[in-house]
């Protein structure tokens, strides 16, 4: 196919062949980085939470803090939930992945240090929090049940106590080590001894940065009852609806001063927890959807004003010989051209846009296999939507058009 | 009037070209739709919660914290420990000044049989509620003496009195919170400052809590807090102590005019160094005094995922328009004829091209109105998401009014080029019978 001969042709529609190719340049670059987003956000929430969250429900508890026998409340709760049918484990704890509050320290690795090596998030809770939450120990072992302590107890000691800290936390503080025996401060009166590395088990909420998501540890505290304490179950997926309510009618809605505050599956808690980013998601997928549908519209409007501008020219190419392919075939070589203008400039464009994305909103580089993505949709739209005024053209009689009047 | 007949012509044109003119109204229709839904969702979120008000209202941050993790220059905690807070509302500097922090509790129904049920508090000083204009539907807030006397009063919100009290005046009535009695002093008219700007830890969107009552009688009462709470050093006692080395409490001020927070700021130095000397603080002075809106600034307030939004809807509109250059270009084109017959009977360039920018104004207005609805439709969705601030979208007046300009302004813009074009199509050309 000659081009030189297309082009000379769009030389005299110059502005609406700059039109398409900006317009085409734009869409590719706007899609380009919509697909990365939402695959971004989709790779987001997709992360492993380190816990079986198929399996588990959760109940949140308030009520005021000083309470006579809280321990005693709270065993008395456990024994209760562990004896409804479908509980295979029942644990409390302080926080839980997707809960949004949380509890943070600074660790470090020497007594004197002043900056803290990194920032962690304290899990403290009952002596059957791991096997309730269903976490894998890669290295070490769980807490023994004399290795826990009371919350008080903990503040005043000078001892090394056992801790246990997820394998991210091992590799921040030392690289392809796992960390194992080694010992951590939390303010230089407290030495810890990691007894145990975890797999994986994420922090509450993403406020530290989202590249400290990974990072927690869980101390062998026996945790006084707090306002907001969870009580966390372990049962069969397709058991979790009528546990939890069994559940709830067991603890009593205000039984010892304490109010049931929340009752949800941890699926759930996930799915509140990422709801802005499918929310995000789906409004890129609208907008994307809108801007192809947009663009084919622009191009079948401007592909048919042109070919009703060039009746004549094309009913002389019929008279001297062309056949209705070879028109067609024309007009789908043009837009082909104009596509692969537009798509050059949509690339640029599109690396332009990822590096303000990528300063302003903490978004890592566009990767190459995308923009192959984007020239492809953009190369088969552009032929469809040229196709239907390309075959009014080609059906155009060479007689009609070489007529004067 | 020029301007009729141009629009009468503009209607002929667009009965004759029915799908070209349809085509190019709802691609304004989209771009405008979704550009008003994100605008007016991040006007409602950046705007100003204190109007009047914030340029002379600040928040107050100081530097205790201890040798730790200490970077020369770097932002102070967030927040006050209760020592200081304390102190710089007993030395009153400024024209009004409140502490502040967020709490929560049971309260426990009168009638027998009735559950009780969990609400958010907040426990401040005094001056709370004539600093932040709060409105108040009965009675008032509670004095400096009552602080100081550790009162055992309250206020409470509508909803709240609604609930408990059914219609009936609250006023003087008894609350039970977690088991402690407090006399309504006064109940709220509906009040959502937007964002929740005086303690962001508790819900940037969040509803307003629905009980206040004083600091020291919570202290007093050892009442459960809420929010976040920082502690460094030794932990060797409670963190809510009055000398326990922990952050959590936030501190306003407010002045009559905005130029005195400069001598304020002085204060706050004079009162860290003072601090110094005397061996509780370990940095040297450290102070921040931002009015509201840098303090939300500061505190990102916005998520980043709305700004996101909103500018993917504006590079929509803008390919959108761009669409609409193209087909206006082709409709005004394919008129040729009909331009050359017209300026061979005398009409001006000027005049083919007011002509023609009137045309596309008015794709521009139906555009708009399509738009509205669009946008109308776009926030009942944004309405129906589980976000904290999903309630307040909403059109109103000036967003309505800001749709039509964008819409009739973009539409017109995008018909400069095509009209131009029009304008100088030449009449002999187009006047030859072929």
């Amino acid at each position: 196919m000659d081009f030189f001969p297309i082009l000379a042709a769009l030389r005299r529609h110059r502005t609406a062949a700059v039109l398409i190719i900006l317009e085409i340049a734009f869409t590719c670059a706007m899609v380009s980085n919509a697909v990365f987003l939402i695959s971004e956000r989709l790779r987001r929430m997709d992360r492993a939470s380190g816990i079986a969250e198929r399996e588990l429900v959760r109940i949140q508890v308030t009520g005021p803090g000083r309470q006579e026998n809280a321990q005693a409340v709270t065993q008395e709760d456990l024994a209760r939930l562990s004896g409804i049918p479908g509980v295979r484990s029942a644990a409390s704890s302080r926080q839980l992945p997707f809960g949004n509050s949380s509890w943070n320290s600074g660790l470090t690795v020497a007594p004197d240090q002043l900056h803290a090596s990194l920032n962690a998030s304290n899990y403290v809770g009952s002596e059957t929090l791991f096997e309730t939450l269903g976490v894998r120990l890669v290295a070490g072992r769980d807490f023994t049940r004399d290795e826990y302590i009371d919350e008080e107890a903990a503040l005043q000691s000078t001892a090394t106590l056992p801790i246990i800290v997820t394998r991210a936390v091992s590799e921040r503080l030392w690289p392809g080590e796992n960390g194992l025996g080694r010992i951590v401060y939390m303010g230089p009166g407290h030495p810890l001894r990691i007894v145990g590395v975890l797999e994986q088990l994420v922090r509450p909420n993403e406020l530290r940065g989202i590249g400290d998501f990974e990072l927690s540890v869980v101390l062998p505290v026996r945790e006084k009852y707090k306002p907001n304490d969870n009580y966390v179950l372990r049962v069969d997926p397709e058991r979790r609806a009528e546990v939890l309510a069994a559940a709830v009618a067991a603890l009593g809605h205000s039984r010892h001063n304490r109010l049931i505050l929340k009752q949800q599956t941890l699926e759930e808690m996930k799915n509140e927890y990422y709801r802005a980013d499918r929310g995000m998601a789906w409004l890129l997928v609208s907008v994307c959807a809108a801007l192809l549908i947009i663009t084919a519209l622009g191009i079948v409007g401007l592909a048919s004003f042109w070919v009703q501008q060039r009746t004549r020219p094309i009913g002389i190419r019929r008279a001297l010989g062309a056949t209705r392919g070879q028109i067609l075939r024309y007009f789908q070589a043009e837009n082909f051209l104009l596509a692969t203008m537009g798509i050059a400039l949509g690339m640029l464009l599109a690396y332009g846009i990822n590096q303000l994305l990528m300063q302003r909103y903490e978004l890592g580089r566009l990767p190459a296999q995308y923009l192959p993505i984007g020239a492809l949709s953009l190369w088969i739209l552009g032929q469809l939507a040229v196709l239907g005024p390309a075959l009014r053209a080609a059906s155009v009689p060479p007689a009609v058009a070489t007529r004067t009047v | 009037m020029r301007v009729f007949y141009y629009l009468e012509l503009a209607l002929r044109s667009f009965r004759r070209n029915r799908v070209l003119t349809a085509l190019m109204v709802l691609a304004i229709a989209l771009g405008i739709g979704t550009s008003m839904t994100t605008l007016t969702v991040l006007y409602i979120l950046a705007g100003d919660p204190l109007p009047g008000k914030s340029d002379r209202t600040f928040y107050v941050q100081l530097d205790a914290e201890g040798k730790e993790n200490y970077q020369p220059g770097g932002e102070p905690n967030v927040q006050l420990t209760r020592a200081d807070a304390e102190a710089l509302l007993r030395a009153r500097r400024a024209d009004a000044q409140a502490m502040m922090t967020g709490g929560e509790g049971a309260i426990q129904p009168s009638e027998a049989g009735r559950e009780p049920f969990h609400v958010d508090v907040r426990y401040t000083s005094a001056d709370f509620f004539s600093m932040f204009d709060v409105p108040f539907a009965r009675g008032a807030g509670w004095t400096e003496r009552e602080d100081e006397a550790r009162a055992r009063v309250a206020v409470i919100s509508k909803q709240l009195a609604e609930k408990l009290f059914a219609g009936s005046d609250a006023v003087g009535r008894t609350i039970r919170l977690d088991q402690h009695e407090l006399v309504v002093s006064g109940v709220l008219d509906a009040w959502r400052p937007t964002p929740h700007f005086y303690d962001l830890f508790t819900g940037a969107y969040e509803q307003a809590e629905q009980v206040f009552l004083p600091f020291s009688t919570s202290r007093d009462l050892d009442l459960e807090r809420m929010g976040n709470i920082d502690c460094w050093g030794e932990q060797s006692m409670t963190p809510t102590a009055l000398v326990a080395p922990c952050a959590w409490i936030q501190f306003w001020v407010q002045f009559e005019h905005r130029d005195q927070a400069a001598a304020y700021r002085d204060f706050l130095v004079h009162y860290s160094e003072q601090q110094h000397e005397s061996g509780r603080f370990v940095r040297p002075p450290n102070v921040r005094l931002r009015n509201v809106m840098e303090w939300l600034d500061e505190g990102k307030v916005v998520p980043s995922d709305v700004r996101l939004q909103t500018w993917l809807a504006f590079a929509f509109l803008a390919v959108c328009l761009l669409n609409t250059v193209g087909l206006l270009l082709a409709k005004f084109l394919r008129r040729s004829q009909e331009i050359g017959v017209r300026r061979a009977l005398g009409a001006s360039r000027r005049a083919i091209f007011v002509q023609f920018l009137v045309e596309a104004g008015s794709v521009g207005l139906v555009g708009g109105v399509l738009g509205l609805g669009l946008a109308w439709l776009g926030l009942w969705a944004v309405r129906q998401q589980p976000q904290d601030y999903a309630s307040l979208a909403a059109l109103d007046p000036s967003m309505l009014a800001v749709t039509f300009v964008l819409a009739v302004a973009s539409s017109c813009a995008a018909g400069l080029l095509p009209a131009w074009r029009a304008a100088h199509v030449t009449p002999a050309l187009q006047l030859k019978s072929q």
